[in-house]
């Protein structure tokens, strides 16, 4: 496959050697019966020929409906679950099938921050102990460690006072602020981050928003930034993915996504979310899609969007339709500057 | 400024003084080990027929104990107070099968997770029929057709063999929309939707809301939308009311409140607010600190913490909901006169660090957080 080229091609010049590089990723779950022997008899298509790249110090947004396997991804990614076929590489170096011991030295580099702040941190620990565990962990507490925790808790927005106190004498916003201290303390260059502010306020959620901004400005981290709400993505994101049942639809910088979407999922992405804006939100035109996500058990054959496609349904003639049944459109750039995975990929103002 | 959008098709809002349903004054308390919770500390609005209002407010903020203290839904340990008038009729304090003639007939609910709503074990088709049969003389013949036109009315595909479906083989969406079917069933005059589309996806929310959109059509009913999302509020609602610490403090159509907003609560939310429409990278401007505990709530404004206006009087004195320039738009703040003109950004700061109320706030967060009401009744 070439997606490579393509990929490469979508960049913005002079950035460098990506650090993170995914390639073809795969990942299936096994589905098995309920009788004794507990046979497998399917196969849930959770990730699907993904790839895409990380440059140092760029946020990719991957964005998609829930059971998209946006989250399975960034798992894979990390090696904490052994990816089906595919590659993953950290700054030119494979990581997929790398043994427990060697992922370990990796995981410095690459850090988890979790969608719960409720249930991602210890009730049993201080939040001291909490953000020095890893350091503790990976050998790099000894003499300064204790001022090295305030120093984080600083750098995340709280009190180095309130290290002492147990996590729920927090509120959420701040707890999840512990949460990205503790993947701060190893000093990583990639964090990957699982729905960080969907179960934040708003008012608290932006906050959280602006720290994440200003520690990639100061720290150049790479995000790879994992959520379901398309305007906090566009927020953050320099470039975005949009996955649909495992694949990733459309790719390209948050300017061209939003400016010139081609993918009809993409399309109708932007559209269905309501903008806080009586005048602009009453004017606009809704792409509905028609139908739910099908099964990732049982994924349609060629685009797996057809089914739910409205341009498939009614603009596309007989013979074209076959073409969306028969051929998986492959993710390459069709003409609108970025790749993008329909057959039929066409711009369409929908903002 | 006035400001001209294509009105919603049954919306009759403006001027038409009887009202259906009046909420005055309403308070709930519920008792704790730690102290009294007061979720909702004295709501009052009117609701005329065939408009949309919508209610806002962060979690905790009340705005679910309302609805269900209107709908008698809460537990007995609730203290509710106040009066809950639907067409002049009073609805608190009735007994359950005096409240029964209200719920489904005049007033219905939408509630948040449509797979608790349904029961597991009956087919969606006999739960329309049951609540039509419930509030009407009908034959089960009829009530079950009655129940597959409504499954099309609502945009379920194949709705006959649907109908014979049980929960757990329709997704969330049309889980949804079969809840909503159930609230339309007996016409009702007004409908109550606590977050109808939550827990849904986007694509999915966008047919739920169109969804709603045809039950409100069909039965002409008038509707309260409880929401955290200012996206879906600003496409469905007519009136706004935005509720903070058990309280509304500001009540104004929906421009009023987007466009001119004169609490800065209200300013703060849609400072804080990524949005989709932003033409370049805008920065986001939060509102620092987090909400009050509602177990001993000191004297004052509940915002003043939080906000970047507050003088000594907003420690002393909390603000009575006050007319603003139009007399349909009130705020509850001392200072909403100043916010005349103003833009999220000349008020709250672009900051990342959260520190402000953490000094006194974290004793008050832990005990939110184990008694915290709305939570615990979801």
């Amino acid at each position: 496959m070439t997606a490579i080229d393509e990929r490469t091609a979508a960049q913005p010049s002079g950035r460098g050697e990506p650090v993170l590089s995914v390639r073809n990723l795969v990942k299936h779950f096994p589905v098995r019966g309920s009788g004794l022997l507990r046979r497998q008899i399917g196969v849930v298509h959770a990730v699907c020929d993904v790839s895409f790249d990380l440059f140092p110090g760029e946020t990719l947004g991957l964005v998609g409906e829930s059971g998209c396997g946006k989250t399975t991804t960034s798992r894979v990614v990390l090696n904490l679950q052994p990816a089906t076929s595919g590659q993953v590489f950290f700054e030119g170096r494979e990581i997929s099938g790398l043994k427990q011991r060697d992922m370990r030295r990796l995981r410095r580099e690459m850090q988890l921050v979790f969608q719960d702040p409720y249930a991602s941190l210890d009730p049993r620990m201080p939040v001291n102990e909490i953000v020095a565990e890893p350091l503790k962990i990976h050998g790099r507490f000894e003499r300064n460690g204790g001022r090295k925790v305030a120093e984080l808790l600083r750098t995340v927005g709280l009190h180095p006072e309130h290290g002492n106190r147990y996590p729920h004498e927090f509120s959420g916003g701040q707890r999840q602020r512990i949460g990205i201290a503790r993947a701060l303390a190893l000093e990583p260059k990639v964090l990957i981050l699982d729905e960080p502010v969907s179960a934040l306020d708003v008012s608290i959620q932006a906050g959280v928003l602006n720290l994440l901004e200003e520690l990639q400005n100061r720290l150049r981290l790479s995000f790879l930034f994992v959520a379901h709400d398309l305007s906090v993505v566009k927020h953050i994101s320099d470039r975005i993915a949009v996955m649909y049942l495992g694949r990733i639809v459309e790719i390209a910088t948050k300017d061209d996504l939003f400016r010139a979407p081609a993918h009809p999922y993409t399309q109708a992405l932007i559209s269905a979310i309501p903008i806080p804006d009586p005048v602009k939100e009453r004017a606009r035109q809704r792409i509905v899609v028609t139908g739910d996500v099908p099964s990732p058990v049982d994924p349609p054959s060629g685009c797996r969007f057809r089914t739910r496609c409205p341009k498939f349904a009614n603009q596309l003639s007989a013979a074209e339709q076959q073409r969306c049944i028969e051929e998986i459109p492959a993710l390459v750039d069709r003409g609108q500057g970025h790749p993008s995975a329909c057959h039929y990929a066409e711009v369409v103002d929908v903002l | 400024m006035t400001i001209e959008y294509t009105e919603s098709p049954s919306s009759t809002p403006g001027a038409s003084g009887e009202a259906l349903l009046v909420v005055d004054n309403l308070h709930v308390d519920f008792p704790t080990d730690d102290g009294v919770v007061r979720a909702v500390r004295g709501v009052s609005y009117r609701l005329r027929p065939g408009e949309v209002l919508g209610i806002v407010g962060e979690s905790g903020s009340g705005k679910s104990v309302t609805s269900l203290a209107v709908m008698g839904l809460l537990p007995r340990s609730a203290m509710v107070e106040g009066s809950v008038k639907f067409r002049g009729q009073e609805m608190l304090g009735l007994s359950e099968s005096g409240l029964s003639r209200f719920r489904g007939n005049h007033v219905s609910m939408i509630f948040q997770d449509p797979m608790s709503s349904l029961n597991p074990v009956y087919t969606i088709g006999w739960q329309i029929a049951e609540a039509l049969r419930a509030h009407q003389e009908m034959s089960k013949e009829a009530a079950h057709a009655r129940a597959i036109e409504l499954l099309e009315i609502v945009g379920i595909p194949n709705a006959r063999k649907r109908a014979e479906n049980f929960p757990h083989e329709f997704s969330g969406g049309m889980r949804q929309r079969a809840v909503i079917a159930i609230g339309m069933a007996n016409d009702p005059d007004v409908i109550i939707a606590d977050e109808p589309t939550t827990a849904l996806d986007v694509t999915v929310q966008a047919q739920v809301l169109e969804s709603l959109a045809i039950a409100r059509n069909e039965t002409g009913a008038a509707m309260v939308l409880i929401t955290h999302d200012l996206g879906v509020v600003a496409g469905q609602a007519d009136r706004v009311l935005v509720m903070y610490a058990g309280k509304p403090v500001e009540i104004g159509t929906v421009s009023d409140i987007y466009y001119e907003p004169r609490m800065p609560y209200t300013l703060g939310l849609l400072g804080s607010l990524p949005r989709l429409d932003a033409d370049q990278q805008e920065r986001l401007t939060p509102i620092a600190g987090a909400p009050p505990s509602l177990i001993n709530l000191p004297p004052g404004c509940p915002f003043a913490p939080r906000c970047p206006l507050a003088q000594a009087i907003c420690d002393e004195v909390e603000p009575e909901l006050l007319p603003t320039t139009s007399p349909d738009h009130v705020a509850a703040c001392h200072f909403s006169d100043r916010l005349e003109g103003i833009k999220p950004s000349d008020l709250f700061q672009v900051t990342s660090v959260d520190d402000v109320a953490l000094a006194d706030q974290s004793s008050a967060t832990a005990t939110r957080s184990d008694s915290q009401p709305e939570g615990g009744l979801r």
